[in-house]
């Protein structure tokens, strides 16, 4: 397929720097680099998902890709485009195509609007289904898709459970048809007994629709589980990208050995062999992404 | 009642919100032996955090213990005088919660956290107290303690200071640590690093340790025996493979099961429990568990009995009657078993 050839998002060496402290005339004296030269791609249809301790840049790639952030350097491109050097209103339709999921399905959804209005609102700001009629019954399919009643149309977000707001998100998301979706933490938030319902729906839905996902979190397990390939993210670096059952059954870099070795194995007898990781020469020029075999990247110097 | 450290007898509290009677805890007993370490867990909103903290006596209004009792070391806790308490809230029971920040006060150095607590339980003058408190940091394996004490506790990773915490709650040789969900907020790396260090604090100490959690992992990792909560109540309880390896709730089953399978290759459908918590504001009646349980049937609209089902090991569920043998339930739930350590 010519989907296969062209991945739908390309990020190249992607810096974004926050200014930490400015001098009396307003120049930056320190910067933070949250994200430090990234590189990555996803192809369309697949599921990439982003690993790495709090604070090493995650949430970050993921605002920049949404253009929420504008970024220090490098480029992020969609479906060929650089998005870096669009304007607005040359963003608007990209807007569309790129959606997110975010972690905290109580505060992401405004309290005063019903289901159908949250839903409602993503098609308002694109112009589509505009007509009442139309639009009432795509959001009621809607609502069934991600696992909810027609009768929810006229409820309000305090009525809802936490797994059900984050099934109002994804309706939401999913309303103006997107082809790229960044879920940054969608579960976490979540009961234990609910987080399998809503990684089910997420894959069902990406069957469904042909949906490329970029997907962020903590829970190791639950990423090797959903992701086709997985990159690890350590301070503001990408360390290494692999398909994902060979990043957990080989790990090479040891901050990923670290990471995978401290999964907390829900097994009373599993042998845990922990690995520590401390990094010792942070100041020298870090390491590049090399492929040390077919689709398996790591940054060792 | 050999080795009962603490004992919880059918304990009731209720929150009394303007939306009516939250029963956050229904009827829980449950008891911790000298020196072990025992894993609560269950979703949130089961009632782990308001059982631990009717156990040292700080649930506050609205909210209110309506029934029940609670003995430590072979005394009731009930009704016992402020003045009583601060002997033993912080002394001979500790508690660590969740996160480290809000509980260490920012301007005051990390020593100053410790040696106020040594001096108050220990009676030590300042300088023994800052030795002592070295030697706790080092304890929890935090390094360069003698740097450390005098630093703040911004100055400190997470980790570090939830490490702090745990060496102030040990610092007054408690003999029962109850830390509340001690490692959610923490990185994975980190919160290894904790776990490790409870596991070696069993072997160095004599405290009992009550670990609350909601992640399974943690749980089979360091604790000996596990209690299993579901709105408001105590679904299962017994030693940590009676509970992964022959769990007899369906509730238990039910999260085993939902877990990705490790080993197995990736994208195989997760198996979750339909439907989302109950709504304590509206109690049910009968087995709480009743409107996501495969199982259910017509009698448990009223509510199960805690059975007997093994070894110390309790199940509150119509199935485990032996009145009412029904045989479509053994051995549904060992998924939680398979694959072996790795
Ligand atoms: N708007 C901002 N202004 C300044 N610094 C920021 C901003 N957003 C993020 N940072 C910093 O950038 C770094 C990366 O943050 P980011 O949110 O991407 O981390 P993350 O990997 O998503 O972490 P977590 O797992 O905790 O969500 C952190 O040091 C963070 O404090
Ligand atoms: N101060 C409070 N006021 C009202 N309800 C409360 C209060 N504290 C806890 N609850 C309720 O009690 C129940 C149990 O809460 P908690 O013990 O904190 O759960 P968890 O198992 O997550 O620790 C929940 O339904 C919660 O909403
Ligand atoms: S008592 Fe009934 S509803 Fe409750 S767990 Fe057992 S079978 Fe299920
Ligand atoms: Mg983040
Ligand atoms: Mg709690």
């Amino acid at each position: 397929m010519a989907d296969e050839a062209r991945p739908l998002v390309e990020v190249r060496g992607l810096k974004k720097h926050f200014v930490k402290g400015r001098d009396i005339w307003g120049r930056p004296t320190s910067v933070l680099r949250a994200v430090d030269g990234v590189s990555f791609h996803i192809r369309k249809g697949e599921t990439f998902g982003l690993v790495g301790e709090s604070g090493s840049g995650k949430s970050t790639v993921g605002r920049c890709i949404l253009r929420l952030y504008d970024y220090t350097d490098g480029e992020v491109r969609f479906d060929g485009q650089d998005l870096s050097r669009l304007g607005d209103k040359q963003l608007k339709p990209f807007r569309r195509r790129i959606q997110s999921i975010f972690q905290d399905p109580y505060s992401s959804l405004n309290p005063g609007m019903n289901v159908l209005e949250l839903i409602g609102e993503p098609m308002n700001i694109h112009g589509l289904y505009p007509g009442k009629e139309e639009r009432a019954e795509v959001i009621a399919g809607l609502l069934e898709k991600v696992g909810l009643k027609r009768d929810h149309l006229y409820r309000y977000p305090h009525e809802f459970s936490g797994g059900q707001r984050q099934r109002i998100s994804i309706a939401r998301a999913l309303s103006v048809r997107p082809e790229f979706v960044i879920c940054d933490e969608p579960i976490s938030a979540l009961d234990v007994s609910v987080q399998a319902q809503v990684v089910n729906m997420l894959e069902d839905l990406q069957d469904e629709f042909g949906l490329t996902y970029l997907f962020i979190a903590h829970d190791l397990a639950m990423v090797r589980h959903i992701s086709d390939r997985i990159g690890v993210m350590y301070r503001g670096r990408l360390v290494e990208v692999a398909d994902s059952d060979e990043l957990y059954d080989n790990p090479l870099h040891p901050y990923t050995q670290a990471l995978l070795s401290a999964i907390p194995v829900p097994d009373p007898r599993a042998e845990i062999r922990r690995i520590r990781y401390e990094p010792h020469d942070w100041t020298g020029e870090p390491a590049e992404l090399r492929e040390v075999s077919p689709g398996h990247f790591v940054a060792l110097s | 009642m050999k080795n009962r450290l603490l004992e919880v007898e059918n304990l009731h509290v209720s929150f009394h919100t303007r939306e009516g009677e939250v029963q956050a805890v229904r009827g829980v007993s449950l008891h911790i032996d000298h020196g072990e370490t025992v894993g609560i867990v269950g979703e949130s909103g089961s009632g782990k955090s308001v059982t631990a903290k009717a156990i040292l006596s700080l649930i506050a209004p609205p909210g209110e213990i309506t029934h029940g009792d609670i003995r430590f070391a072979g005394e009731s806790l009930r009704g016992i005088p402020e003045r009583k308490w601060r002997t033993i809230r912080g002394n001979r029971i500790a508690m660590v919660f969740q996160d480290p920040m809000t509980s260490l006060n920012p301007v005051k150095r990390v020593g100053d956290h410790l040696t106020e607590v040594i001096r108050r339980h220990r009676g030590l003058g300042r300088r023994e107290a800052l030795a002592e408190a070295v030697e706790m940091l080092r304890l929890v394996g935090i390094p360069e303690p003698e740097l450390r004490v005098r630093q703040y506790p911004h100055e400190l990773s997470g980790g570090m200071r939830q490490r702090v915490m745990i060496a102030m709650a040990l610092s007054c040789r408690p003999e029962l640590l109850i830390a509340d969900e001690p490692t959610t907020a923490l990185d994975v790396t980190i919160q290894a690093q904790i776990l490790d260090l409870l596991k070696e604090l069993k072997a160095k100490t004599s405290a009992a340790i009550a670990l609350i959690t909601h992640d399974l992992g943690v749980v089979a990792q360091v604790c000996s025996r596990v209690i299993v909560m579901y709105g408001g109540m105590v679904m299962e309880e017994g030693p940590v493979e009676e509970i992964f390896y022959r769990p007899k709730h369906p509730y238990t089953q039910g999260l085993l099961r939902s877990l990705p399978k490790r080993g197995g290759s990736s994208r195989e459908r997760l198996s979750p429990i339909e439907g989302s918590p109950p709504d304590l504001r509206s109690a049910p009646k009968g087995c709480p568990f009743r409107d996501r349980c495969p199982h259910a049937m017509a009698k448990c609209g009223t509510m199960p009995p805690m059975v007997e089902v093994g070894e110390g090991h309790r199940a509150m569920c119509w199935l485990n009657d032996t009145d009412a043998q029904s045989d479509d339930h053994a051995g549904s739930g060992t998924e939680g078993g398979e694959g072996n350590g790795g």
